[in-house]
């Protein structure tokens, strides 16, 4: 049974008529994203990759119709924090992109050109209903970790879709320690380095150096003093995040997104007046360090209510577990965060955070990126039945699942190694 | 010629080490035998206490309640709805049907409608307390690592009852765990049994009753920890798996020479007391004699010794189905058993080897791939555990976070078996939870399962506890209340969160 399905679902992601057919869903609970909010007994055409309506009415003459009675059809999950196809093995260099220790450069770093579609973890992902993800990568010699991309899951060559999209930083006790050993150490290098791209050309000159940074990256920090790309910084204790948003009154052509936010709910207006959205782990409740004493499952829930725009995602579980998005946000739900609100912050906001308004919504014009659930898509035991990435069905197995088929049986008289599907 | 007075036996296997040797001086004062020669009191048997840090755990006060109206899985895979469970002095003494129940008059009772029981969760692996919150480089007391052997050293003399982590844990019904120490050496050291309670002390937080455990680990650990040394190869072994083995086999070798010497002194000491009490035949009978030399004690091989006897679990650290395999024969070769691997993220390929060999499988629901070990790790592993005949499937967490949530790791496995054709009702899937890990553990005759006498460990859930919406409104260990969602006054704040930011907050 299990093989057959997923035989079709290979044949069908191999099929290069799919592209041009009509498709059309019905018979679902259609969860749009949009002012439409969830449709019962709805349905989805989609063409040419694109959406082209979600309503009620019957399938358009000719439509390839997917009977989806008693199913959830939502957009494709938008993973706003990952680094999926960044790292093979975390544990073993050669395969870990995540972070360049090493390296001279940061800032001029762009994740996008280490990302490697063969990664193991990309089908791992996609089976569990994200379509899409933000790769980030690590900063680990100074304050910034480099330039994050957009990328499908399909795994394909041209996963890529857009690049340079957000710029990474770090404060708080990551930052200090990077920085120096000082939280204000910090804080002046995130300024310099700042004032050396606005400077930039002017200042480089004579030495070709700012006051901290190179040449190299005032021009990739650039676009980012300028507006042209959000800085996303991860930042957890109150304090600190007062701190960052003071910079919307020094720079404000600068664009910001926290990640992290632990503490978020102390200063949870402040952050909603300076109209900075965050990403945060909803999970946090441990005291793990002293800038996260106050750490709470309801945070997400408390960010929600005084209006700040959350995004969901672990920056810690980003490889091979950045499926673990989707248990976060029902964890938010059961803590406080309405349901509506948990699951854009895993679709539409995260598309919205990197300029996007194509992705994460199910409305006519949008990408049809479309997940097929068995159930509430947040619900621990649901799973996709099928998963679109621009109208494009795709196969439902990854590595796993052909370990866990060659292994279902033990009583085979041949090795496993002969078995394969 | 010598008379021996008798010591009561008791004494001599009560407490901390009863060390007289045999060169005792003779107790003049005594009073003479019909050989009218001064008597010396008895030398004892040189024994070491079995339990020198011992319990001091008592329940918290705790009142009679029946739960009534509620969705119950009894822990041994059965489910009873609108079903009712009877607390009585803090143990179990009715389940199932409220009819069929003789009630004391007046008893307090919760009306659970809606709602799910559930034996407590048990964690057979967990850190909390020798890695506890905050993380902070004076608190990482869980790897003894100046050695790859180093049975000697206990969890239990590492853990700090203030971590913040043991109330998270009881937020989300945990009742019981095992603490063990990390996976850097090859013999870890001992594992400890606790209840979830706030204490002062460690010992307020022992299991009573439950066995020792030893932890082992294989693989990339004890590799990297030593023959890596941290970055610095070459360090020390074991620097491959053959080390890994070679290191095992080297302890356990001397744990058997350890334990054969002990076992000639208790048999020579038997013998000589024997004699002791048998009066003189003749004349020129020369007597027993000087009682046996103790052998040294080692407190490596102590550890070692007792799991040898069959007094102390071992449980193994172990990712890759062939090194599982391995420790098997491993512990054939030197007659011990395997109680539980742990993380085991191969074992769904030897899901039948283990079943036969009847050791549990200690696991989680989907974790994988953050080293190669790690890399074959399937969701399905849980339930492909189970369903080999008599398998012994386990969920874990090894994480401080993943405890909280045990339940829900428990709900994805389950779902991703059934799609995988396993079909395991919710009611058998919560044996993963608590009766499977009691039995490794060794505490099923205590915990573990809602049957009468066992100790009232017990969850009130808001809802079906494999919904990620639900949550443990209430948490009874030996039928006290230790953590109620709705009442502020049961939800316990350890000394480090007092005057801090978010004291007394939900969490």
């Amino acid at each position: 049974m299990i093989r057959s399905l997923l035989l079709a679902a290979s044949l069908v992601a191999l099929a290069p008529a799919a592209l041009a057919q009509t498709v059309a869903i019905t018979g679902g609970k259609i969860v749009t994203n949009t002012a439409q909010g969830v449709i019962e007994d709805g349905t989805l055409v989609m063409r040419d990759g694109k959406i082209v309506s979600v309503g009620t009415g019957a399938p358009p003459a000719g439509a390839t119709v997917i009977e989806a009675e008693g199913k959830w059809i939502t957009p494709g999950l938008f993973a706003a924090f990952s680094r999926v196809g960044l790292a093979e093995l975390n544990s073993e260099d050669p395969t870990n992109d995540t972070s360049a220790p090493g390296s001279d450069f940061q800032a001029s770093l762009r994740a996008a050109d280490s990302f490697n579609p063969d990664d193991t973890a990309i089908d791992v992902t996609r089976i569990e209903g994200f379509t899409r993800a933000a790769i980030v990568g690590s900063p680990a010699n100074g304050l910034f970790g480099g330039y994050g991309a957009l990328v499908d899951l399909s795994g394909g060559f041209q996963s890529i879709f857009a690049r340079d999209v957000v710029m990474i930083a770090e404060l708080g006790e990551a930052g200090a320690g990077a920085a120096g050993g000082s939280r204000s150490a910090a804080w002046h290098w995130l300024l310099t380095a700042i004032d050396d791209a606005k400077a930039y050309p002017r200042g480089f000159e004579d030495d070709g150096e700012g006051d901290l940074i190179s040449r190299k990256e005032a021009i990739a920090l650039k676009p980012v003093v300028e507006g042209r790309v959000p800085l996303m910084v991860e930042v957890h204790n109150a304090s600190d995040i007062l701190q960052l948003l003071t910079l919307r009154q020094r720079e404000p052509r600068m664009k910001l997104v926290i990640l992290g936010a632990t503490e978020g709910w102390r200063v949870a207006n402040q952050i909603a007046a300076a109209g900075v959205p965050v990403i945060v782990n909803p999970l946090t409740n441990l005291p793990d360090r002293f800038e996260i004493l106050s750490a709470t499952l309801e945070n997400a829930g408390r960010l929600e209510k005084a209006g700040v725009t959350v995004a969901i995602a672990d920056p810690n579980e980003a490889t091979h577990n950045t499926r673990f998005i989707l248990q976060l946000a029902g964890n938010a739900v059961a803590n406080g965060m309405s349901w509506d609100a948990a699951f854009k912050a895993i679709s539409s906001v995260p598309a919205t955070l990197y300029g996007r308004t194509d992705l994460g919504v199910l409305r006519q014009g949008a990408i049809a990126d479309v997940v097929i659930w068995n159930g509430d898509p947040l619900e621990l035991m649901s799973s996709p039945d099928a998963v679109y990435i621009a109208g494009v069905s795709t196969p439902m197995e990854s590595r796993q699942t052909k370990l866990r088929d060659r292994y279902l049986d033990l009583s085979e008289p041949l090795p496993q190694a002969y078995e394969r599907q | 010629m010598q008379v021996w007075k008798l010591i009561p036996l008791v004494a001599l296997v009560s407490g901390a080490c009863t060390t007289a040797p045999a060169d005792t001086p003779a107790d003049t004062a005594a009073a003479t035998s019909h050989l009218s020669e001064p008597v010396k009191p008895m030398p004892s048997r040189v024994v070491y206490g079995a339990d020198p840090y011992p319990s001091t755990y008592r329940p918290l006060p705790s009142d009679d309640v029946l739960i009534r109206n509620a969705t119950v899985f009894d822990g041994l895979g059965g489910e009873i709805k609108g079903g009712a469970v009877l607390i009585q002095g803090g143990k179990i003494t009715a389940v199932g049907s409220e009819a069929a129940m003789t009630l004391p008059a007046g008893i307090r009772t919760i009306d659970a409608t809606g709602r799910f029981v559930t034996p407590g969760i048990i964690d057979i692996h967990s850190h909390l307390g020798v890695y506890p919150s905050p993380g902070i480089s004076a608190h990482q007391d869980g790897n003894e690592v100046s050695g790859p052997v180093t049975a000697e050293v206990w969890a239990e003399h590492a853990i700090w009852p203030h971590d913040p982590g043991f109330t998270r844990a009881m937020a989300g019904g945990v009742t019981a765990m095992q603490i063990l120490p990390g996976s850097a050496n090859l013999f870890g050291g001992r594992g400890v049994i606790i209840k979830n309670v706030p204490a002062r002390t460690a010992q307020g937080m022992k299991f009573p009753g439950a066995p020792y455990t030893l932890k082992m680990a294989c693989g990339e650990n004890p590799k990297r920890v030593y023959g890596y040394g941290g970055g610095r190869f070459p360090g020390s072994a074991p620097f491959s798996r053959m080390g890994n083995i070679a290191g095992y086999r080297e302890a356990w070798q001397r744990a058997t020479e350890y334990k054969r010497k002990w076992d000639k002194y208790n048999a020579d000491f038997d013998a000589w007391e024997k004699k002791t009490k048998t009066p003189a035949e003749k004349a020129d009978d020369k007597g027993p004699g000087d009682p046996p030399n103790a052998p040294d004690r080692n407190l490596e091989l102590d550890t070692l010794m007792g799991v040898l006897n069959g007094e102390i679990l071992v449980q193994h650290h172990c990712y890759r189905a062939d090194e599982m395999a391995q420790v098997i024969d491993l512990s054939k070769e030197f007659g011990y058993k395997v109680s539980a691997f742990h993380h085991g993220v191969e074992a769904y390929k030897i899901a039948d080897m283990l079943a036969k060999e009847e050791i549990c499988g200690a696991l989680w629901a989907d974790w994988w791939g953050f080293k190669a070990e790690a890399y074959d790790g399937i969701r399905e592993n849980i339930p492909m555990v189970h369903k080999a005949a008599g398998g012994c499937a386990i969920v874990h967490s090894d994480d401080a976070n993943g405890i909280q949530r045990l339940n829900q790791e428990a709900a994805k496995a389950l779902a991703d078996g059934r799609k995988a054709g396993i079909d395991v009702s919710n009611a058998v899937a919560w044996t993963w939870l608590s009766r499977n890990p009691a039995k490794a553990l060794g505490i099923l005759d205590k915990t573990g399962t809602l049957e009468s006498s066992k100790a009232a460990d017990v969850v009130i859930w808001s809802g079906d506890p494999f919904s990620v919406y639900t949550r443990a409104d209430m948490v009874f260990v030996d039928g006290a209340i230790t953590w109620d969602r709705s009442d502020p006054a049961r939800r316990p704040v350890v000394d480090f969160e007092l005057g801090q930011p978010g004291e007394g907050d939900v969490k």
